[in-house]
């Protein structure tokens, strides 16, 4: 094991004892992306030299007598659509490809007041578009498992730099799964926050009332602890929740005795591959054992989350993404005869093809004369969903299912086939749509690859998925097991 | 020839005077070099999020009231979707379903007494950025845009189709102004853009229930090109039906130059705004408690003004009309009258002379130099025969331009008025000797040159001689 491989508390707890210090950690992240990073390709910029420099000003604190915080000096990787002031932040995208932000987003100043250190942006679907990074405007990523394969996306940049040690610990964005699915491929806890838990000031927008940053990370208590760093009102984020958050590493109690665990009958149907149907069932008997009372519940209009979502999302994204027009940032094209020829240029190129479709999609949805048959319509589906959730909820204390139908697919197999693509995000979505709270946690393997489980919980039942994902993690033995690749070239 | 009546609605943008932006902290003065009254939330850059403004959210509400409007209890904000690169997130935040406010009206001076015109709805909105073009429009080789007015308040307020002619178009207009203006949410400022109008027209034979197509009229940046644009596209429309042609519904637009309005974009041009819930602001609650302290707070209305002078000062309706247009002048008024209780004196001066010199300076009333208390020195010294009254305009000429007391400018001119007979009689003398036409035509029962040799003195004495010593004295020495 070398520092890259250990968990935040791990480092932190080394860190208190004095046995390392910030630079080493930060020395054997740079040392472990300069080894894998051109075979996983899960960044898009990378900023070794400011990471060093924190890291050794940070060191010079502790060794003046500062007590490190618990994410003092740890590496964290960004996904590329969070704002970073003074660092490039594209979403991935060639429309953005020169987009240095002014500003840091909410949760970017919430970790430099934790001491962390940023090792960079990493890669992802163009603006949160996918679900395999293989849309991204510059290159695919890989899955760190299989280098064969998609490491999931969204958020598949962050995924594989925690799985491959090329981060501690790393934030994503979940618009309909990007946080859980790629967790789930990639073998690490990903968690997407009850919907105004964490600000969203500065995520590039994708869908506003879908999106919310969340933390992924090597185990459930570094997901905790990260969850507390980011999570809180904020007053430059409207759809931000106030209420007191509670320290959320007071859940991490191995113990789920009476706990009802629901187990709802549409998660379970055809699609579902078997070796992931198998190690979801293993997880329940596992959670009996554990003393959680098992029960089968039901939400009627799973059916509808995923049209109902690919109205919605792409509705949003029509509008959020009119202001990438070459006006003010980014690309521009220079060969334009007028203002209107210079944005419809620029975003003929600037914007990949699933972008494109989805701006397509969304201003149909929006258009006069359709709204009510399909975005007013969606939104009503929605409403159904949400009490679909409520009612599951009056027995049940979390829910648990799949997070994905089947493993990492294989690159290629489905970007040519959007519709595919979609289905592989059918068991996360509906959360977005209801605005849960929700965990992946690895939950075994298949064939080498990594199968996740997914636990779903009430608005600000965090704490309760904490509890539920730490208990079931600490009687599984997949912490620490680190990708082959890593092995390989060490 | 069938007789018509044009039917008009008018659409009103006023921006109002909170200090920063609808949804973000920056500046809204005006003015500023290009671009420095912004911020990431202004600019639309990617990642940032609208936060509404309660202080915007009060001063609707204030104007809505002041409007005789009900405030919603719930409403939202939409998203208005379209491109134009003054508009830097490609779309404009304003509400479309659930407006602010509702159902209200004001009374106008209309042909056969006062008329109510009904005011749709008001909602808020952000205001767009603006475009520096090298020329003009159609030639400019690139355009730059300023970003400073981007995002600061406007309040749109819609009237009914209540509107028959282009006289109480200007009434309306005049009187949301005055309204807006009491409320001290908003300068309307027509110049400087805080005050803007579009207007629907359509015209009907006199008698008809039935409406008209409509055109929509944009760019019309003074109360003189309102009152032009609507008559040329009343006449225009008149034409048209006359000569058995049908009107197109379309947006045009006012061309002050040519004097004319000009199609801009069809009715299947019209843009497809693609409104939808905006997902970055919650939607807003609005308590009754809140409305009714807004409502406690609201000052005296230029309506309630104007009868209170008729009854209070014993104004003429028209007076009181004309004073209370403008809180500042009705405000400068009542300040002259505190101290000087002569107020048909006051408001004639006002009316008159003041306004002369205020318009021909344009200045504004609130910045005028003559203050209340000068002026109010100025009619005391005509009353206690200081000066007289022609003099008077003479001393607020001299007081508008140099800010100067009046007993200063009297002294330092020499202007008091000449009442002592042993000064006045010498002149007189000289003024029979010079004219023994006239003294003769006088003295032979012709009235009339009386009054020639008394201007005779007045012009010898620069006007400075009291009209009525001169008066009797000629009489005394002729008769």
């Amino acid at each position: 094991m070398e520092l890259c491989d250990y968990t935040a508390h791990e480092l932190h707890d080394m860190l208190v004892r004095r046995e390392i210090s910030c630079e080493d950690i930060c020395r054997s992240i740079f040392k472990r992306i300069k080894l894998l990073d051109k075979k996983i390709k899960a960044y898009i910029t990378v900023i070794e030299e400011e990471a060093l420099m924190r890291a050794r000003d940070i060191d010079q604190e502790i060794s003046q007598g500062a007590e490190p915080g618990p994410l003092t000096g740890i590496p964290v990787a960004i996904k590329d659509n969070i704002c970073t002031e003074g660092l490039r932040t594209t979403c991935a995208s060639k429309i953005l490809h020169n987009f240095v932000p002014p500003y840091n987003a909410t949760v970017i100043n919430k970790l430099h007041s934790q001491k962390v250190i940023i090792t960079g942006k990493t890669n992802m679907d163009e603006f949160a578009m996918g679900s395999s990074t293989e849309n991204s405007g510059f290159f695919p990523t890989s899955n760190p498992w299989a280098l064969d394969r998609v490491p999931g996306g969204s958020s598949g940049g962050s995924a594989a730099a925690v799985a491959a040690g090329e981060a501690i610990c790393a934030l994503g964005s979940d618009t309909g799964g990007s946080i859980r699915q790629p967790a789930a491929f990639c073998g690490v806890v990903g968690m997407k926050p009850t919907y105004g838990a964490v600000s969203r000031f500065g995520l590039v927008a994708f869908a506003s009332s879908l999106d919310q940053i969340g933390p992924m990370t090597r185990d459930v208590t570094d997901a905790a602890l990260m969850l507390n760093a980011i999570c809180g009102h904020d007053r430059w984020d409207s759809t931000s929740i106030p209420t007191d958050y509670p320290d959320f590493t007071t859940f991490l109690v191995d113990d789920i005795k009476g706990l009802r665990v629901g187990v709802p009958k549409e998660y379970f149907t055809e699609g579902l591959s078997p070796e992931v149907r198998e190690i979801i069932e293993k997880a329940i008997a596992t959670l009996e054992t554990l003393g959680a009372n098992i029960v089968e519940t039901t939400l009627p209009h799973t059916d509808y989350a995923l049209p109902a979502y690919y109205l919605i999302a792409p509705g949003e994204a029509s509008s959020n993404l009119a202001r990438y027009d070459g006006v003010r940032y980014g690309y521009r094209a220079d060969d334009a005869d007028d203002v209107v020829d210079m944005f419809i240029k620029s975003r003929s190129r600037g914007f990949g093809d699933e972008v494109k479709r989805r701006i397509m999609l969304g201003s149909y949805a929006l258009s006069a004369g359709y709204y009510d048959a399909y975005y007013l319509k969606a939104l009503k589906v929605r409403t159904l969903i949400k009490r679909d959730f409520e009612a599951a909820f009056e027995n049940c204390d979390v829910l648990i299912s799949p997070t994905t139908p089947t493993p990492a697919f294989r690159k290629g197999e489905k970007i040519d086939d959007p519709l595919t693509m979609y289905m592989s995000d059918i068991y996360t979505l509906a959360v977005n749509l209801a605005g849960l709270p929700a965990i992946s946690v690895p939950g075994g393997f298949r064939n080498g690859l990594p199968v996740g489980v997914q636990f779903i919980g009430k608005p600000l039942g965090e704490g309760t998925l904490l509890r539920v994902a730490y208990s079931f993690e600490q009687s599984s033995n997949y912490r620490g097991k680190r990708p082959p690749i890593v092995e390989e070239v060490l | 020839m069938a007789s018509y009546e044009p039917v008009i609605g008018l659409e009103v943008h006023v921006e109002l005077a909170s200090k920063s932006k609808i949804f973000c902290p920056s500046t809204t003065a005006f003015g500023g070099d290009p671009n420095t009254h912004v911020c990431p939330v202004c600019l639309g850059l990617p990642g940032v999020l609208p936060v509404l403004n309660k202080q915007v959210v009060e001063f609707g509400i204030r104007a809505a009231l002041a409007l005789n409007c009900e405030i919603a209890h719930f409403c939202k904000f939409d998203r208005k979707n379209y491109y134009y690169p003054d508009l830097p997130k490609n779309y404009q935040i304003s509400q479309y379903d659930l407006p602010l406010a509702f159902n209200g009206y004001i009374l106008i001076e209309g042909e056969n007494g006062p008329k109510k015109i009904g005011i749709t709805r008001v909602h808020m909105e952000e205001d767009a950025g603006k475009l520096v073009h090298q020329g003009t429009i159609s030639t400019t080789p690139y355009s730059l845009v300023d970003y400073n007015r981007t995002g600061v308040p406007l309040l749109e307020i819609v009237s009914e189709p209540d509107i028959s002619s282009v006289e109480e178009a200007k009434s309306y207009l005049n009187k949301l102004k005055a309204i807006i203006q009491y409320t001290g949410v908003s300068d309307c400022k027509m110049e400087e853009g805080s005050l803007r109008c579009d207007a629907n027209v359509s015209v009907r034979p006199v008698g008809s229930d039935r409406l008209g197509t409509k055109t929509e009229i944009k760019n019309m940046n003074s109360f003189r090109a309102l009152q032009k644009a609507l008559s040329y596209e009343i006449e225009r429309q008149i034409e048209v039906l006359e000569s058995g042609g049908e009107i197109v519904q379309e947006t045009r637009t006012w061309d002050e130059g040519k004097g004319i309005t000009l199609p801009m974009r069809s009715k299947e041009e019209a843009h497809d705004y693609r409104y939808f819930p905006e997902p970055d602001l919650v939607p807003l609650v609005i308590s009754s408690s809140w409305v009714d302290s807004i409502r406690k707070s609201l000052p005296e209305l230029p309506d309630e003004r104007k009868e209170r002078y008729v009854k209070e000062f014993d104004l003429p309706p028209y007076d009181a009309g004309v004073l209370t247009s403008s809180r500042e002048v009705a405000d400068y008024f009542e300040a002259c009258v505190d101290l000087y209780p002569y107020p048909k004196v006051v408001s004639n001066w006002i009316m008159g002379d003041l306004a002369r010199l205020l318009n021909a300076h344009n200045v504004e009333i609130e910045n005028c130099p003559v203050k209340p208390r000068q002026l109010v020195a100025m009619l005391k010294l005509i009353d206690k025969n200081v000066i007289s009254g022609k003099i008077g305009k003479t001393v607020l000429e001299e007081m508008f331009a140099t800010g100067k007391d009046p007993d200063v400018i009297v002294e330092e001119k020499g202007l008091r008025q000449i009442t002592d007979e042993g000064s006045i009689e010498p002149i007189i003398d000289q003024v029979i000797a010079d004219n023994p036409k006239s003294v003769n035509d006088y003295r032979n029962g012709k009235e009339k040159a009386l009054g020639f040799l008394v201007g005779q003195v007045m012009k010898a004495t620069k006007g400075k001689a009291n009209p009525a010593i001169v008066n009797q004295l000629l009489r005394k020495k002729l008769n």
